[in-house]
């Protein structure tokens, strides 16, 4: 549950004379899908931020690197993304300052967020996001891949592939049905576009206009921004009143 | 010659008790629930016809009332219609409409069109102004050709080529968009459906147990009722339950006659 649509549920108003808590969202991103693969993670979404109906910010990275080992993806309120950014820099500078050879992992990163997003929902001020968090890392088994996701109200989770906002409906069941443990690149980019698609076609704040980013032991790659083509061509769409008069 | 065809129907919404039951509902009535039909139901077009399908789960809120209901209406014997929305309402539009079509067919001497189902389900949706909570997939081939359309509770309408509706839609225009293309085979055309069909049952909470398909072709209908069974009643031991004599022990035996307990008379039948 995220702020894809513009006007989300109205919270508990005033707090105090001139306080108030958020209410609603308002430039909003949509879907971020990820998944697992043979080498680490790989995210995408596409680069485009509602204001309501409208399709106000067309080139906007809602796909940001984290530290040395994680990717972090927010739909919803891009404000409150910009501010989570703010406050995992910080984090990820004190843990620099420590200097002892040790970096924050995915898994931290995530704990970390679920804390934060927990606890400004207690306060009824969440920040309005659908956040997935992904990253490569050296552990006891070896390099250890983490794909996890938490929302507004906090609940988190870890998975081999995570959808959030529309992706939740239409995502989710080709995600379930088609992804495999140790894909390669080129079949998860594959997968990944099958759905984007899907998005693109049924999802009506989507644009065309797609970035993937992966992360693996190497480090974090966004790579630059592309279209998808769309089919259009079906029989049925050239002349639909033609069988049945006043049917679209 | 009189039939159904010749007046308009009269009827559609009474807005006579609205303001009588805003009144009830203000002073605490609550109104009867509606057994919905949750639902994924699909429908596409492939190269000899049309493919038809529909999960099997009936709920009543957070309960499964039939787990292994129609969705698949019949109309003519090359249309059918698949059903989403109140149980009542699309078993109740759509044999109306069937009623409908049959009486044409005898005053025609014709085999039905699709878009006479169309027309027909639509005028009464429309007056009705989506009260009538039916959202169907109607598919069939006629003398035209095979035609696939989905009509919405308010009585608007679209030709598709591939089309899902109910509350598993989502779920099954993900597989639809990422796998349908034209000249489909009928194999092709059947998997395609079970598998949006399953991809609603397995991800929507308000569809699920079994899958139904209907194949329509020019002067064939294959109704598979339950083509997929994907869950299964399932046992602790595969075997499923047996209980060898002995397995529980008796504690004690005591047999009591019922003949000496029980007067049996001969009497007389009932009267009518």
């Amino acid at each position: 549950m995220d702020g894809s649509h513009a006007s989300g549920s109205k919270v508990a108003a005033a707090d105090g004379p001139g306080t108030q808590r958020t209410q609603y969202p308002y430039v909003t991103g949509t879907s971020i899908i990820a998944l697992k693969y043979k080498d680490g993670v790989i995210m995408a979404s596409d680069t485009g931020a509602s204001y309501g109906s409208t399709l106000r910010y067309k080139s906007v990275e809602r796909i940001k690197a984290v530290g040395k080992h994680s990717l972090i993806g927010a739909s919803g309120e891009y404000s409150d993304f910009q501010e989570i950014l703010r406050y995992l820099d910080e984090l990820t500078l004190s843990d620099h300052m420590w200097d002892d050879g040790n970096s924050l992992g995915p898994k931290e990163i995530h704990s970390y967020l679920t804390r934060v997003m927990y606890n400004r929902r207690n306060k009824f001020d969440p920040l309005w996001n659908s956040l997935v968090l992904g990253g490569v890392k050296k552990g006891p088994k070896g390099e250890e891949k983490y794909l996890g996701m938490v929302n507004m109200i906090g609940t988190h989770f870890e998975e081999n592939h995570i959808a959030t906002g529309f992706g939740n409906h239409l995502a989710i069941p080709i995600l379930r049905a088609e992804w495999r443990e140790d894909m390669t690149f080129e079949e998860a980019v594959k997968l990944v576009e099958k759905c984007l698609l899907v998005l693109l076609y049924r999802d009506r704040s989507s644009i065309n206009k797609f970035q993937i980013a992966k992360i693996t032991t190497e480090g974090a790659t966004i790579y630059p921004p592309y279209s998808l083509k769309t089919y259009w061509g079906f029989s049925a769409f050239e002349n639909p009143s033609q069988g049945a008069v006043g049917s679209w | 010659m009189t039939g159904a065809m010749d007046l308009p129907p009269k009827g559609g919404f009474s807005y006579d008790y609205c303001r009588r039951n805003a009144m009830l509902a203000d002073k605490g009535l609550k109104m009867p629930g509606f057994l919905k039909t949750g639902t994924t139901i699909v429908g596409l077009v492939f190269q000899d016809g049309v493919v038809l399908g529909a999960d099997t789960r009936a709920t009543e809120g957070p309960i499964v009332a039939d787990k292994n209901c129609e969705k698949i209406h019949f109309m003519a014997p090359n249309i059918y219609c698949c059903g989403a929305g109140t149980a009542a309402d699309t078993e109740a539009v759509t044999d109306m409409v069937s009623s409908q079509l049959q009486l044409h067919r005898y005053a025609t001497g014709r085999e039905s069109r699709v878009v006479t189902a169309l027309t027909l389900l639509k005028s009464h949706l429309f007056s009705y102004q989506g009260h009538v909570s039916a959202a169907l997939v109607l598919g069939g081939v006629d003398v035209t050709g095979p035609h696939l359309h989905t009509v919405y509770p308010h009585g608007s309408t679209d030709t598709l080529p591939f089309a899902t509706m109910g509350s598993g839609s989502l779920a099954a225009m993900s597989v639809f968009e990422s796998q349908y293309k034209e000249g489909l085979t009928r194999e092709e055309g059947i998997k395609l459906v079970a598998d949006a069909i399953r991809a609603g049952i397995f991800n929507d909470l308000g569809s699920g147990s079994n899958v139904d398909v209907c194949v329509i072709t020019k002067g064939k209908t294959e109704y598979l009722r339950n083509h997929q069974l994907p869950n299964p009643r399932t046992y602790a031991s595969s075997k499923g339950y047996s209980f060898t004599k002995g397995q529980t022990e008796v504690l004690y035996t005591k047999i009591t006659q019922l003949k000496p307990k029980v007067e049996v008379t001969e009497g007389d039948a009932m009267e009518e």
